[in-house]
């Protein structure tokens, strides 16, 4: 398909307010009459809480695994699929305002693929289901239990294709105050839990040929009504697996005045140690220019309070998601007090 | 000196103004009807490309239902969930304001290839709106003016995009409007495919993957007609070349003295050569500029009508505005400059050959000009045969418009040898000196004139032979109008309840109710329609067909054979005997082919059994009645009164029968435009040459004015002549006009258009046309003439005096 054909116009279609250009694809835009907003202090449900909640307007399920061929080259993949409600209501057929979006992409240190998936709910062409758990848009689909896993993760694109299997034994990780995770210093917040703890194997097709691949992988599941504040224009995301076995969640959120920094440090046990304000800093090293604009594809990432200093390097500086709304995002090398992998977003770099 | 040469050169036209306006009118009307030909081909295709690419049909493969039927909506998401990147459509008509339908497109926004409908929906109120009931439905502006006030359809947008006659709507909209709830008519296929995905036959058996064609159905189906403009904006833009070549041979003849002289004071041919092309370059820019602009006046202000024409012929919808593209500059200074280069050519080469001291007279170029009369005959010989080859040889479009081509001009070349021996036979049959004089003056005169009579020949012939056509064609459409609108009464119910309730109804009000039903369906593989009809003796006895078997309306209700259309039989190569193939395997014998003037659809007409067998998605809504014509206001108010029906679902015979005309005579407007502003121009050519001749014959006329003859006499005979010459040409042209109409009915028409019309004579109107011919042929000549019967005598006298 081509994107830039239909990006232009698309861009207001999908994310419906995109004329509020300083904030990242619209998601700083007021929450409108009707939609739900996230509250503090309501618990997470589950296994209900893995399906869709077509009241809130913006919902995501994100999976990013680093990932080992046999021959010992490192890989990155991702796959998501997003949700946004026009309206906060679900049913079925054409006129249901929820619509889908789904990105994958695999990367390694020379090549980076990417696939882009639109489609309408209310038709069965695209949903999300708790239980048993299916999320899926056209042939993409991530089914299986997401706790302990299995779960099957499939996507494809043009020359590209990938099917994992993702096992886990550990439990899931809720973000902020018990899943309630704020984005703001003015109360934008969203519920926010993750399962960073996947095993994975499977095999990614190139046009190279299949490989076979083993690794980690993490799955994040968002939603909210209003995550963004206005001023807020984009963000950068790690999420960082070193190998002592512990984890780093870690995101800025960049606005005309500085950043809105929080995270959650994850125990090689499962413990969480959820934080915000300024506990974690991130600073941009090395800009590379990507699809005509300079990003960073170097960070220092550092958590006095939890003994890290560490520097993260893009393993493809060039990881550009060119989608109805682009933005950078790969698996980086961690080097420094800690070693590892992981994955870095970073929105917002227009 | 290069100045002093261009000075000289130009003082001519200075000192001959109506030359210069002849010669920048001439080039100005060729560059302006090939331009305004071009323009409006170019906005149609444009239309047609725009329609055919919001339609996913150019270009993209499409996974359709064998006979195109509707399918569930449930097999676009199977197959997008087995990899499939496709996109749903749903297309259909709906009816609006009674009479009037368009085209609803259903889309899905998210999923379509089409940059058209996603930048269109940009200056919508968004993408909620756009898919929630009542939805929006973007049109062209053109479609949403001729919408306004109508009913029950989603808020309007206009959008240039889109093209006319359609309303693009999101698919669940288009669901609901065309009653098709979770049904789709097709699936594009998306450029971009995964990696791997499964084979269409496991997903989807019951489907079919039809691939992509370059070019649209309409585009195709189309051609023929625009072929045909082309054909006549070639022909009108070769009447304004003629009158161009005419120009420039008279304006170079008229300055051999001034080229003598000027060679003679040392200016080399090349200078001179060089210097009257710059000048004539000079005048294919300027003309050619007015041109491009006439141009597109010319197109603008035909458009409407040709819109007309290619909506009512083939249900293509073309936008009514027009937008000057530079292309269009392009190519008006190019025909203009070309031909310049033609019509300049040969005065150009005689100019190189002309000795430095040849006699600069006028006779000469005459006299040149009759040896070169039989090279023309001989020409014109050979356009004949090959013309005569290719109706005998050639096939399709392309050879009939050859032979059209080689036809015309293979007559206009033989006028000048013929109307010269006739002028040569009259004197020597002639007695009296006048009469000696007049018929070798009239001979003498021929060179200078013969190209305006060409020009007036090529008209005249068009005129006739496209009169005849239309006139056969208007013959015959009005007595099938007759066969086939027979009944009195026409109603649409709005539900198939309705229309059995209006049927019993009828039954004890009317002598007769015919149910029409109607479905489309896949005829011989070729996408059409075929009606169910019941045995009645309204069919017997009025349908005439143009063939088929004694028995063919028994053998169709005994549900042995189909009556086919015109189209259907050329189309798919059938006729009597050959066997139709229906949808569901069903074969049935063609019995007879009929008329179905005006249809772009192949259609087929079988009893109601078969047709209830073979109908997917059968139409059962409509009903013939037969009742007295005198009843038929009453009948039509009571069944406004019982029913509520909507006074436009019922139309009685004498209505529907005022609108096919209409349209018919819409469809032909153009050709009628084309006829008028090509008799035009050739009368114009005629009145240029003659005042250009009358200005050089004055050392032919002074001798014989002398001799006694008066200047009163004199002009009476110089309108004599012009009215003789005129006469004359308009019956050669007869006999061209009669073959051009045939060439068009029998070889353009059928590939054009589908169906063959008997040839039918209009001695009237020859008889009419030849008197405008012979009064225009007067009336140019009216103004030289009264010229010369008041020229002071000392002009003439002055002839003596100025002996070259």
């Amino acid at each position: 398909m081509n994107v830039k054909a239909i990006l232009l116009p698309m861009v207001w279609l999908f994310w419906v307010v995109c004329a509020q250009a300083q904030s990242f694809a619209g998601l700083g835009s007021a929450a409108d009459a009707g939609f739900a907003t996230p509250v503090r202090g309501q618990a997470l449900s589950f296994p209900t809480d893995h399906g869709a909640h077509p009241a809130y307007r913006i919902e995501w399920w994100y999976i990013t695994a680093n990932l080992q061929a046999e021959d010992g080259r490192d890989l990155g993949v991702q796959w998501t699929l997003f949700r946004s409600a026009l309206a906060p209501e679900g049913g079925q057929g054409w006129s249901v305002p929820q619509v889908w979006m789904g990105h994958a992409a695999v990367t390694t240190a020379r090549q980076h693929f990417t696939s882009e998936r639109l489609a309408r709910g209310g038709v069965g062409q695209a949903g999300a289901e708790a239980a048993p758990f299916r999320a899926w848009i056209d042939g993409w689909s991530m089914r299986g239990n997401p706790v302990t896993g299995p779960v099957t993760l499939k996507a494809e694109g043009r020359d590209f294709a990938y099917d994992l299997t993702l096992t886990a034994n550990r439990p899931l990780v809720t973000h902020g105050e018990a899943g309630y995770s704020e984005k703001s210093d003015s109360g934008q917040a969203s519920y926010y839990y993750s399962q960073p703890f996947y095993e994975v194997a499977g095999v990614v097709e190139l046009p190279e040929g299949p490989i076979n691949v083993t690794g980690q992988a993490w799955l994040d599941r968002e939603w909210s009504s209003q995550p963004l504040d206005e001023n807020q224009a984009g963000w950068d995301w790690v999420s960082l697996h070193f190998e002592s076995g512990a984890k780093l969640m870690g995101f800025q959120v960049r606005d005309d005045q500085g950043a809105f920094t929080s995270g959650t440090w994850i125990h090689a046990d499962g413990r969480v140690e959820p934080f915000r304000d300024a506990v974690v800093q991130l600073t941009p090293g090395k800009t590379v220019r990507v699809e005509g604009r300079r990003v960073p594809i170097e960070w220092q990432v550092t958590a006095p309070r939890f003994g890290l200093d560490v520097q993260i390097t893009a393993l493809n500086p060039q990881a550009w998601m060119p989608m109805l709304f682009s933005y950078w995002e790969g698996p980086v090398t961690i080097a420094g007090s800690h070693r590892g992998k992981g994955y870095l977003e970073m929105t917002g770099y227009d | 000196m290069r100045g002093v040469v261009l000075k000289a050169l130009l003082s001519h036209w200075r000192r001959r103004p109506l030359q210069l306006f002849s010669l920048a009118f001439g080039l100005a009307l060729a560059t302006a009807l090939w331009t305004g030909v071009q323009a409006i081909n170019a906005q149609a295709r444009q239309s047609y490309a725009e329609a055919a690419r919001s339609l996913g049909q150019i270009g993209f493969d499409q996974i359709i239902a064998p006979g195109g039927v509707l399918f569930d909506q449930s097999i676009y998401v199977a197959l997008r969930r087995a990899g499939w990147q496709v996109s749903p459509v749903l297309q259909g008509q709906l009816r609006v304001n009674g009479p009037q339908s368009v085209d609803v497109i259903g889309m899905d926004p998210l999923s379509m290839p089409s940059p058209v409908t996603s930048s269109a929906m940009e200056g919508g109120a968004g993408l909620l709106t756009f898919i929630t009931p009542p939805g929006q439905a973007m049109a062209h502006p053109e479609t949403v003016a001729a919408l306004q006030g109508a009913e029950g359809l989603p808020e309007l947008l206009p959008v240039d995009g889109v093209p006319p006659g359609q309303l693009m709507v999101d698919i669940g909209v288009a669901q609901h409007l065309l009653d098709a709830p979770g049904q789709v008519s097709r699936l594009i296929v998306l450029d971009e495919q995964p990696l791997a995905r499964a084979a269409l036959h496991e997903v989807a058996p019951e489907l079919q993957l039809r691939t992509g064609q370059d070019t649209s159905d309409i585009a195709r189906l189309t051609d023929s007609f625009h072929l045909n403009l082309t054909a006549f904006g070639l022909l009108s833009a070769g009447v304004g070349l003629f009158i161009v070549h005419a120009a420039i041979g008279l304006a170079f003849e008229q300055r051999r003295v001034m080229f003598r002289t000027l060679r003679a004071l040392g200016v080399s041919l090349n200078a001179l050569t060089l210097a009257l092309v710059a000048e004539l370059l000079v005048f294919a820019i300027v003309t050619g500029a007015i041109g491009v602009v006439l141009g597109y006046v010319i197109a603008a202000l035909l458009l409407p009508d040709v819109a007309a024409t290619l909506r009512g012929l083939y249900g293509a919808g073309v936008s009514g505005t027009l937008s000057l593209q530079p292309a269009w500059w392009l190519g008006g200074l190019g025909v203009a400059m070309l031909g310049t280069a033609i019509s300049a050519s040969q005065s150009l080469w005689r100019l190189w050959r002309m000795g430095i001291l040849a006699p600069a007279r006028p006779r000469a170029w005459a006299r040149q000009s009759q040896r070169g009369l039989w090279r023309q005959l001989a020409v014109s010989l050979v356009l004949g045969v090959l013309a005569v080859a290719l109706a005998r040889w050639g096939q399709g479009l392309v050879a009939g418009f050859a032979m059209l081509g080689a036809l015309l001009m293979g007559a206009a070349l033989a006028l000048p040898p013929v109307l010269s021996g006739l002028a040569a036979l009259a004197a020597r049959a002639s007695r009296g000196a006048l009469a000696g004089w007049f018929w070798a003056d009239t001979r003498h005169q021929m060179p200078g004139i013969s190209l305006a009579l060409m020009a007036l020949l090529l008209a005249v012939a068009a005129n006739i032979g496209v009169s005849t056509m239309v006139g056969s064609f208007r013959a015959a459409f009005t007595g099938w109008l007759d066969q086939v609108m027979v009944s009195e009464l026409y109603v649409q119910a709005r539900d198939e309840a309705e229309a059995e309730a209006l049927d019993d109804w009828f039954e004890t009000r009317a002598d007769a109710v015919l149910p029409i039903w109607s479905d489309r369906v896949e005829l011989s593989g070729l996408p059409g329609e075929v009606y169910g009809i019941v045995d009645h003796s309204t069919y017997r006895d009025n349908r005439v067909l143009l063939s088929g078997r004694e028995d063919a309306w028994d053998r169709v209700f005994a549900e042995q054979g189909a009556l086919i259309s015109e189209q259907l039989s050329y189309g798919a190569d059938l006729s009597v005997g050959d066997v139709l193939s229906l949808p569901g395997g069903l074969g049935l014998s063609v019995v007879g082919i009929y008329a179905d003037y005006g249809n772009p659809m192949p259609q087929a007409l079988i009893a109601q059994p078969v047709f209830n067998r073979v109908a997917n998605a059968p139409q059962r809504l409509r009903l013939a009645v037969r009742v007295a014509p005198e009843k038929v206001g009453n009948l039509m108010r009571e069944t406004v009164e019982d029913f509520g029906l909507p006074g436009e679902n019922m139309t009685d015979q004498a209505s529907i029968k005022a609108v096919s005309i209409r349209v018919f005579e819409q469809t032909f407007a153009i050709t009628a435009v084309l006829n008028v502003l090509t008799l035009g121009v050739a009368g114009f050519a005629i009145l240029t040459s003659l005042l250009t001749l009358s200005g050089m014959r004055l050392a032919q006329l002074a001798p014989v004015w002398a001799i006694g003859l008066s200047r009163s006499r004199l002009s009476v005979l110089e309108l004599g002549r012009a009215a003789l010459l005129t006469v004359v040409t308009a019956i050669v042209a007869l006999p061209v006009g009669l073959l051009l109409a045939w060439a068009l009915l029998a070889v353009v028409n059928v590939v054009a258009f589908g169906w063959r019309i008997p040839m039918q004579l209009f001695p009237v109107d020859w008889a009419v046309l030849g008197v405008v011919t012979m009064v225009a042929g007067v009336l140019s000549a009216a103004w030289p003439a009264l010229r010369l019967a008041r020229i002071a005598p000392a002009e003439l006298l002055k002839v003596f005096a100025h002996e070259r």
